[in-house]
């Protein structure tokens, strides 16, 4: 009988278990991917799970996507997990991301500029035709791309360029330490440092999804890339007991301020305001699109009327994390047959109760009447 | 913190949470307690398992268990449902607690939709797994505004809603998760039980725990608390079961499940509360070892 | 003359460079309507706000009289109290009955809120008095499971006077109750209005640009601009023997119109 069948569920999930790491191996006659080569080869997936899983360690996010059948979900999911058995030893200092090692820095909003615009390994301008090369085995590595000549100059922040001109305001400088939500739960309204962390964390395409309606007049705010950087910078941190800080590694993350409109108010003279964005690794499209809803966020402190969802706080960051998400629209495949079963009994009496009035009622519904 | 495979608990903490998230967590708890049916923020860690499975119980019962304790958990009232196995043996792991699956054995339990039937003591603990601990999320999604509902006791609201439903439906619509009121003061969601079991949360004798995960709020009902079903003086508030008994063990006033047998109409109704079914025939098979327990009754629809 | 319900004085508030009230004294007594006249901009919805204590001044003090007497510094007595002084002992009448109801419930769930919000659990009793009070405004009580927004736009205001008035509060604020309704529509609304005030004996702050509607049901009638008051007086007087020049100007604007 088909409810005998519930029962050894503790069996049904071993062998359901079995079962999963046999479809992840695939087929064995093929050579196992190493993790070595998913950290060098699909480093762009590495890169995502890293910053959705916030855990700076390409390694290990190539072991989860090994892991996770490259679900980069469940591969953040999984860093989340090992992340949060990790002992916490402080906070860094803020990255200084004017001193980046750069390996690529575009700006939309000037031609030229001091420390130049550089390219990079990007795709854009790559027509995105099918290379069948890549499908042969055994092809002979690209040659080296060439490198440049002149050694890398000073590359100032184009928004500190406006600064400096008091076309932008600058960022209050944060004083203490800064907002965890791995620690605290957010809390609304959320501070800035809470609020960027959130989104750092937070799921590419929603965060993507997000943006592009901003673009498309759900809270607009004239965006123009002042600038993108990616590279590595130093990270630092200074713990209580030396009183000075110390260097303790190089990370690679990408940065994306935009530039946007603001009218004034009556209190402050038109000025530009900029939205950032954050992601560890190479994350381009996350590190733009969180640009454009850390502006968004930003109407409500700038006076802006707040109407779309991309401005909406506590919309925005309590839908942004994928792994609590996932977690949640997923949990809706567990056993829900008691709150089931109650509907049913509730709908079955409701039922009840319409058709005996039905019956009740002899003569045709008389007509509504109109509204005036 | 050790993560070598060697060691007791799968390289991990008693419990799996280090003992200052233990800490953390028994703080909220504390003031969850001092303040029955009030929703306290903690800073809710990420778990081995994913939000919406039962994260925010898993973090309670880590803080409150020890190695004496003997665990018992339940989803949909049953052991043996998969998300209940898969809780059960995360702790056997990372605890080495004894698990059990009768109710009165147990001293924590965790729950996942059910109330258990065997009525519960003050030497147990009951945790409930909580997905969505806002009772108004439905009517006022913005946790701010709700935050200032509870301040004040706003819940004008919470009738209306009620009230609506009569109106269109000649009943309250709502089936589980029903709201209730604590110590006459705070507006709680029980959690998505069944309406049936509000009632057993009213005076329990047992702590009453709450934890939700993803939404990263603890709160709880003390012993011998005053718990209430909204309602109204004139539609006051009832509990409903399927209007059955049990097929394994003939229960006429437990909460049950339905099955269908075929597709033709068929259908049994069995016990949700899988413990309180397996006792009651085993202690019918030893009263009348010769006689048999109530044959399963298979009904069609009318 | 009994106690004042409703005592300001000295009322400042400043937006940047704009002063939207500028030394503003008022008070309303027992079962007598006010209106604040003057246009768009001349600080009579700022004053209304800081009356019903939606917004702060910057200085000034407004002191409301409780049932027994006792008088509270309406912006000192915290969000709790003023909540519950907001579904009881007063109302208020948003211009966009939207803005006053819910949209998405019935009206009889609308009229029986602030009785449920005030206590009442009785589901009969509540009906009975959301019909009753459904008659009063002329509402057919037939639709009391209507949504709303199936209403027509002078429907869902008197609905919306129906939800306010039935917890029979001392005092009510109008804020262009009239606005955004046809002319006949809104002659119908404003007889309504001055039937019930008169029947209940409530207070009204009413604030309007029109000045019809302000001689149709005030006692008094203060005229503001720039943030001042700068007449005030019986209607009659104030509208047939208008001193400032301003009040002048208004009331030839309508006699032109």
């Amino acid at each position: 009988m088909a409810y005998v069948a519930v029962k050894g569920g503790e069996r049904a999930i071993g062998n359901a278990h079995a079962w999963l790491e046999e479809t992840r191996r695939g087929d064995p006659s093929l050579p196992a991917l190493s993790v070595a080569q998913i950290e060098a080869q699909m480093g762009l997936a590495v890169d995502r799970v890293m910053a959705e899983g916030a855990c700076h360690d390409r390694g290990l996010a190539a072991l989860a996507i090994k892991q996770a059948q490259g679900d980069l979900i469940e591969a953040a999911f999984l860093l989340r997990a090992y992340r949060t058995t990790l002992p916490r030893f402080g906070h860094a200092l803020p990255l200084e991301t004017g001193a980046m090692r750069i390996r690529r820095r575009v700006s939309a909003t000037y031609k030229d500029l001091p420390g130049g615009q550089v390219l990079g390994p990007t795709y854009d301008y790559t027509h995105r035709l099918l290379d069948f090369a890549l499908a042969a085995e055994g092809a002979p590595p690209p040659p080296p791309a060439p490198q440049a000549e002149a050694p890398q100059e000073h590359a100032p922040h184009v928004t500190e360029l406006l600064a400096r001109e008091g076309l932008m305001a600058r960022e209050a400088e944060a004083r203490g330490e800064p907002a965890d939500l791995t620690r605290a739960p957010l809390a609304f309204p959320a501070s800035r440092a809470a609020r960027l962390q959130n989104l750092a964390r937070g799921d590419e395409g929603f965060l993507l999804g997000l943006g592009y309606s901003t673009q498309r007049g759900y809270g607009n705010s004239h965006p123009f890339v002042g600038e993108i950087r990616q590279g590595s910078v130093t990270v630092c941190l200074m713990p209580p007991e030396l009183g000075f800080e110390i260097e303790i590694g190089e990370i690679d993350v990408t940065e994306c301020q935009m530039v946007n409109q603001f009218h004034g108010s009556k209190a402050e003279p038109p000025q530009f305001t900029r939205g950032y964005g954050l992601a560890l690794g190479r994350g381009e499209r996350k590190a733009m699109a969180m640009a454009l809803v850390d502006r968004a966020l930003m109407a409500g402190d700038l006076g802006e009327e707040r109407t779309a969802p991309a401005q909406d706080e506590e919309f925005v960051l309590l839908h942004s994390d994928n792994v609590e998400a996932t977690g949640f629209v997923e949990h809706l495949k567990l056993p829900h047959y008691v709150d089931f079963q109650s509907e049913l009994e509730v709908v079955r009496r409701m039922r009840a109760t319409a058709e005996a009035a039905l019956r009740a009622i002899a003569e045709p519904a008389r007509e509504e009447e109109v509204a005036e | 913190m050790s993560h070598e495979p060697g060691s007791p608990f799968g390289g991990y903490n008693f419990a799996y949470l280090d003992e200052n998230t233990k800490r953390m967590i028994r703080r909220a708890l504390l003031k969850a307690v001092a303040i029955p049916g009030h929703q306290v923020p903690f800073g809710a860690r990420e778990m081995p398992l994913p939000y919406g499975w039962g994260t925010g119980g898993i973090q309670v019962t880590a803080a409150i268990l020890g190695p004496r304790d003997v665990l018992k958990v339940i989803d949909q009232g049953a052991d043996d449902t998969t998300n209940a196995v898969s809780i059960r043996r995360f702790f056997s792991r990372v605890a080495g607690v004894r698990g059990t699956t009768r109710t009165a054995e147990a001293t924590i339990i965790q729950t996942r939709h059910r109330i258990p039937e065997t009525p519960l003591t003050e030497a147990q603990t009951l945790v409930y797994q909580v997905p969505m601990p806002e009772p108004l999320f439905r009517l006022e999604p913005r946790l701010a505004e709700t935050r200032r509902m509870h301040a004040l006791a706003d819940y004008g609201l919470m009738h209306v809603k009620l009230y609506e439903d009569i109106a269109r439906h000649g009943h309250v619509s709502t089936a589980y998760s029903y709201p209730v009121m604590v110590g006459g003061r705070y507006l709680m969601s029980p959690s998505p039980i069944p309406a049936f079991d509000n009632p057993k949360m009213h005076r329990m004798p047992a702590l009453q725990l709450f934890g939700a995960g993803r939404e990263k709020k603890i709160y709880a009902v003390p012993p011998y608390t005053e718990v209430r079903s909204l309602d109204f003086e004139d539609h006051p508030f009832r509990p409903h079961r399927a209007d059955g008994c049990c097929a394994l063990c003939g229960s006429t006033t437990s909460y049950l499940d339905e099955v269908l047998t075929d597709d033709r109409g068929g259908r049994m109704f069995v016990c949700s509360d899988t413990d309180y079914c397996e006792e009651r025939q085993e202690a019918a098979a030893t009263a009348a070892p010769a006689s048999t327990t109530p044959a399963p009754e298979t009904e069609g629809v009318a | 003359m009994s106690a004042p319900l409703l005592e300001a004085k000295g009322l400042n508030l400043a937006f940047g460079a704009v002063r939207a009230l500028d030394d503003v004294a008022i008070d309303i007594h027992p079962g007598e309507v006010v209106a604040i006249v003057g246009e768009s901009g001349s600080g009579k919805s700022s004053l209304l706000r800081v009356l019903a204590g939606q917004m702060r001044p910057d200085a000034g003090t407004v002191l409301y009289r409780d049932p027994a007497g006792t008088a509270h510094p309406v912006h000192g007595m915290g969000e709790a109290a003023l909540r519950r002084l907001m579904r009881t002992d007063w109302g208020f009448v948003h211009q966009n009955a939207r803005d006053g109801l819910r949209m998405g419930v019935s009206a009889g769930g609308n009229v029986g809120e602030r009785l449920m919000a005030i206590g009442a659990r009785h589901y009969g009793g509540i009906r009975e008095e959301a019909t009753e009070w459904l008659k009063r405004v002329e509402i057919d009580p037939a639709r009391i499971d209507h949504l709303p927004r199936t209403f027509s736009g002078g429907m869902q205001q008197r609905l919306q006077i129906a939800r306010t008035l039935v917890t029979r509060p001392r005092l009510v604020f109008m804020d262009e109750p009239t606005g955004g309704l046809d002319v006949s529509v809104q002659a119908r609304l404003l007889d309504l209005i001055r039937a019930l005030v008169a029947d209940l004996g409530i207070a009204v702050l009413l604030v309007t640009h029109d000045i019809a509607a302000a001689r149709l049901l005030a006692h008094r009638i203060l005229v503001m601009r720039r943030g001042q008051v700068v007449e005030h007086g019986l209607t009659d007087r104030v509208l047939d023997d208008p001193q400032h020049p301003y009040t002048q100007l208004l009331v030839a604007s309508v006699l032109a119109a």
